[in-house]
């Protein structure tokens, strides 16, 4: 077993990193420096934790790095961390897409506030994911909202006060019904046992209570997920928000923040309240379903770039959803490689698109074309990146979507029947968006767009290779993953989840 | 027939015969001195005695420690974990506010100590409520509470708002009293005593058959209250007043009021009617969802930040009535707790608007804090700071208040309940986010600076401080109301 200061340490680091660029905010270029550093040294943190990661602790299932400190006892507040398969590639995830947020925005360097919220937004997030305890967990949860809040609302669009406004105000309402929810259970445990009043995910898992009382809590814990997800119908604010906010913002926003929402569902929904699945299960499922199809048609009609990646992912994190709720642990496997990928895959979408924007100050298709001529690197990269969120086997996107839908198949045929239709419309709108931007001939201010400089590439270039490495050789990540991921069924299982 | 004298434990009364001797010093020492006695006397005079009050409550503190809670002069008044806890507060925000009132008195030219010799007197008043085991004592610490209160909202003679202000507050506040003494009346007709331990006794060993004095006599003692801590429907005095009294005025009223009666109020319910939990429950739990629910959407519609703040501190008054609520050492501790993390950060943001307000103590429109954090990153950051507590943001005192009372609640069987003003809440969240958004607006960068007097600066770094430190770290002020509430009245 590891130490727990191995997570302390990811949480406190951007926060000391964020502190450390405030500080030297008088010296030009000097935060960007700072946080551009720490984002290198998180990443290469959580690396290693990836590596040393050991799912055999005895006595903490496929916990580890496990460490529990009670901050305030009459609340029953605790600083409870550990990590496992589920948990880990989102930590990785969350410091690859910081990195890739800083170094994607270097006109953004002159600026100390910008780099320090999005460190700030990372530690939170990586806490979030890291959090064993259910109260501890929606602190962080509810934390990265005002990260996220300011990155959006000051560095922003047009419509960036609108959007940042409708984000918080969206989630915190859907947090309200958490919070609720995360009560209710609390006491409940602690009438059961007697004892001090606690959140701890180990013994919250352990409470017994009637399927009525699970399938409200579910709901409850549901919507507040789903709205961070986003779930139809509760996505209406993420087009805005994801198209309004600046190119770093969107990465967090859709590639990392959406993923609080399908890890909370599936570690905290399904995973404390497995007696509500038989219940809730085909409800999500429609959902998730609907989504898809709903995500991809809005997609392929939508006349702004970043508005597509923010429908498409709508799409895609109902496959998410669909894989998480299935029950079945080829598909769960399949969910949370997806999470992953598809942050990488967004990420990637939001800097090239960021990178169009920066030359032509425009994401609207309509003022977008034959852009392969004079950038045809650009368009390479858009395609690669494409091409693995479409699916294209040997490419990441394919791996994730494929064990979702042969796991969902097994056990959900119709609704994995409908939800392939989502593949081939991922294909439609994204072929679709390529041809109208980058193909034809170049016109005007088209013509003269220059190709992506080096820095650019740099900065793209993990993502190319993450999605071709996974693509071709995901074992060691499933490897990890599927222990975790069968330990939660197992927990689960009794209360009627197939294998 | 011999006249007994009550014993007296002086101890129990100390922090308020510290506050109120201050008060009679200052007053006496004007009319002594030659010429005006100088505004910085007064305030180290007060700022002295409250810090004074402040230590004397360890000193209780650690005497209920050792010999648990007591009652003196015929069980009158109370000495218990809950009033130290209180009088803490007011003796806290009591320093806080005349260190704000001192720097605006500087600024806008007004010499002498009235201010001060209103406020601690007031305090003594809120001390008093706190401590009050009696209806009649009640209603005396009410009254003096009271009573400096309308004067101190007039304080700005010049400004015809504040005399309409206060006039509105004075005519208001004497039905209320009116109400709630005669609410006493009748309680003392069904249970034959104003002692709240008496009635409680003879309620929990006899049954009312005909109850309807009781619970007439109860409604109007809640009818006065709802009207001290500004709950809807009782409110419409309160945007008024907050908006027309001198701002440092605003503040302290928002904070001591809200712990003088809040503290009369759960001891009334609680020890007192506590027997008769399944009768006001239903009122508390509408007088709730009104509150939160009309507190936060019609913050939502004003430009005058001071009315904002009013409506937001009734919205606020929700969630620290969801504590009494429940009905629980866990809810009364968990409204304790509240009130003890609201009271600085209320004053601290005050002083934010008594500074902003400027000379004229008229620039309150919200447009005047466009890009205010821009301009004074450390002002602004800090007001934003105490903005997200008052929201309820994690690392602020103000997602601990708000998760004690929701849980205290949900304990009770409240899910519904605290839904409600979970959704409450988050609408209020709109407004408090529009402000911060406002202040980091980047135009108007060449706007006027805000001068901040030293004084003032402290008392925003305390709100601040106090905010965060415990926003962190909860465990030791959480233990302190949990703790406190153990030691309730006999």
């Amino acid at each position: 077993m590891h130490s727990s200061l191995w997570l302390t340490v990811l949480i406190l680091l951007p926060i000391l990193g964020a502190g450390l660029a405030m500080l030297v905010r008088r010296r030009d270029g000097a935060a960007y420096v700072v946080a551009a550093v720490t984002s290198v040294v998180e990443l290469a943190l959580t690396l290693v934790v990836s590596v040393l990661y050991n799912n055999h602790v005895a006595g903490a299932q496929t916990f580890d790095f496990v460490g529990r400190w009670v901050v305030a006892a009459p609340f029953g507040l605790a600083y409870d961390v550990a990590l496992d398969g589920i948990s880990l590639f989102l930590v990785v995830l969350a410091a690859l897409v910081l990195v890739l947020a800083i170094f994607g925005a270097r006109d953004r360097r002159h600026e100390p506030a910008f780099v320090s919220w999005l460190l700030l937004l990372t530690s939170f997030t990586i806490g979030s994911f890291v959090a064993h305890d259910l109260l501890e967990f929606f602190i962080f949860f509810e934390l990265t909202l005002v990260p996220s809040y300011f990155i959006v609302a000051q560095w922003g669009g047009r419509e960036r006060a609108k959007a940042a406004l409708k984000f918080f105000v969206y989630t915190f309402a859907g947090s309200a019904f958490l919070f609720t929810g995360l009560l209710y259970l609390g006491f409940l445990h602690q009438h059961q046992t007697g004892g001090a009043l606690t959140f701890a995910y180990g013994a919250l898992a352990a409470t017994s209570m009637s399927h009525g009382t699970a399938v409200w809590l579910f709901c409850a814990f549901a919507i507040a997920f789903a709205v961070k997800s986003p779930i139809w119908p509760l996505h209406t604010w993420s087009p805005l928000a994801y198209a309004e906010a600046p190119t770093a913002g969107s990465m967090e926003l859709s590639g990392l923040l959406a993923k609080l929402g399908s890890y909370g569902l599936l570690r905290f929904a399904v995973g404390l309240l497995p007696l509500a699945l038989a219940t809730m299960r085909p409800v999500l499922l429609t959902l998730a379903v609907i989504g898809i199809l709903y995500g991809s048609a809005l997609a392929a009609v939508t006349p702004d770039l970043k508005r597509l990646v923010a429908y498409s992912s709508l799409a895609q994190m109902g496959f998410v959803t669909l894989g998480v709720m299935t029950g079945s642990k080829i598909a769960m496997v399949g969910a949370v490689l997806l999470m992953f990928n598809h942050g990488v895959i967004t990420a990637g979408f939001f800097l090239i698109i960021g990178f169009i924007e920066r030359r032509r100050s425009s994401a609207t298709i309509a003022d977008l074309r034959g852009l392969q001529g004079p950038a045809p690197v650009l368009a390479a990269l858009f395609t690669v990146v494409m091409l693995a969120s479409i699916g294209l086997p040997g490419l990441s996107g394919f791996v994730s979507e494929y064990l979702i839908l042969i796991g969902a198949f097994a056990t959900h045929a119709w609704w994995a029947v409908v939800a392939t239709l989502g593949v081939v419309l991922a294909a439609l709108y994204l072929l679709w968006g390529y041809q109208r931007v980058f193909h034809g001939v170049a016109t005007g201010a088209n013509a003269e767009v220059s190709d992506a400089s080096h820095p650019e590439r740099w900065v793209i270039a993990p993502v190319v290779v993450l999605v071709v490495v996974l693509g071709v050789f995901p074992k060691p990540v499933l490897d990890r993953i599927t222990p975790s991921v069968q330990q939660l069924i197992e927990h689960v299982a009794p209360a009627g989840v197939s294998k | 027939m011999t006249l007994t004298i009550p014993s007296i434990h002086y101890l129990a009364l100390v922090p308020v015969l510290i506050l109120f001797g201050a008060s009679l010093a200052l007053l006496i020492a004007t009319a002594l001195v030659r010429g005006r006695l100088g505004s910085s006397v007064a305030t180290a005079v007060t700022v002295l005695a409250s810090l004074a009050a402040f230590v004397v409550t360890f000193v209780q503190w650690s005497y209920l420690d050792a010999h648990g809670p007591s009652t003196t002069i015929a069980n009158a008044i109370v000495l218990d974990g809950f009033s130290v806890v209180a009088t803490a507060v007011i003796a806290l925000s009591l320093a806080m506010a005349a260190l704000v009132a001192h720097d605006w008195a500087r600024r806008q030219g007004v010499t002498g100590a009235e201010f001060h010799i209103l406020a601690l007197a007031t305090a003594a008043g809120a001390v008093l409520m706190t401590q009050a085991n009696d209806l009649i004592v009640i209603f005396l610490g009410l009254e003096i509470l009271s009573i400096g209160l309308y004067v101190l909202v007039a304080f700005d003679r010049h400004r015809l708002r504040s005399a309409e202000a206060a006039l509105k507050y004075f005519l208001l506040g004497s039905f209320a009293s009116a109400i709630f003494i005669y609410g006493a009346a009748l309680v003392y007709g069904a249970t034959g005593s104003t002692n709240l331990t008496s009635i409680s006794y003879f309620l929990g060993s006899n049954l009312l058959l005909r109850p309807g004095l009781l619970y007439a006599g109860g409604a109007l003692l809640l009818v006065g209250f709802a009207f001290k801590i500004a709950a809807v429907p009782f409110h419409l005095w309160s945007p008024d007043v907050y908006e027309g009294a001198p701002t440092p005025v605003t503040g302290y009223m928002a904070a001591v009021v809200k712990v003088g009666a809040f503290a009369a109020l759960i001891r009334v319910l609680i020890s007192a009617l506590g027997t008769q939990l399944a009768t006001w429950r239903p009122i508390l739990w509408v007088l709730i969802v009104l509150t939160t629910l009309v507190g936060a959407s019609l913050a939502l519609v004003q430009r005058n930040v001071k009315r904002m703040l009013a409506y937001s501190s009734i919205n606020h008054a929700g969630f620290i009535l969801l504590g009494v609520w429940a009905g629980t050492a866990r809810g009364s501790a968990a409204s304790l707790f509240y009130l003890a993390t609201y009271a600085p950060v209320v004053v601290a943001s005050f002083a934010v608007l008594t500074l902003v307000g400027g000379d004229g103590d008229d620039q309150h429109s919200i447009d005047h804090y466009r890009g205010l954090a821009r301009r004074q990153p450390l002002l602004g950051g800090m007001f934003a700071i105490l903005l997200l507590s008052q929201l309820g943001a994690p690392l602020t005192t103000g997602f601990f208040a708000k998760y004690a009372v929701l849980a205290a609640a949900v304990d009770s069987g409240g899910g519904p309940l605290a839904l409600i003003t979970l959704l409450g809440a988050a609408i209020a969240a709109f407004f408090y986010l529009r402000w911060v958004l406002t202040l980091y607006a980047d135009d108007q960068l060449d706007a006027a600076r805000v001068t901040v007097p030293r004084a003032t600066a402290a008392v925003i770094g305390l709100g601040v401080a106090i905010t965060i430190v415990f926003g962190v770290w909860p465990g030791p002020l959480a233990s302190l109301a949990q703790h406190a509430t153990v030691l309730f009245a006999p």
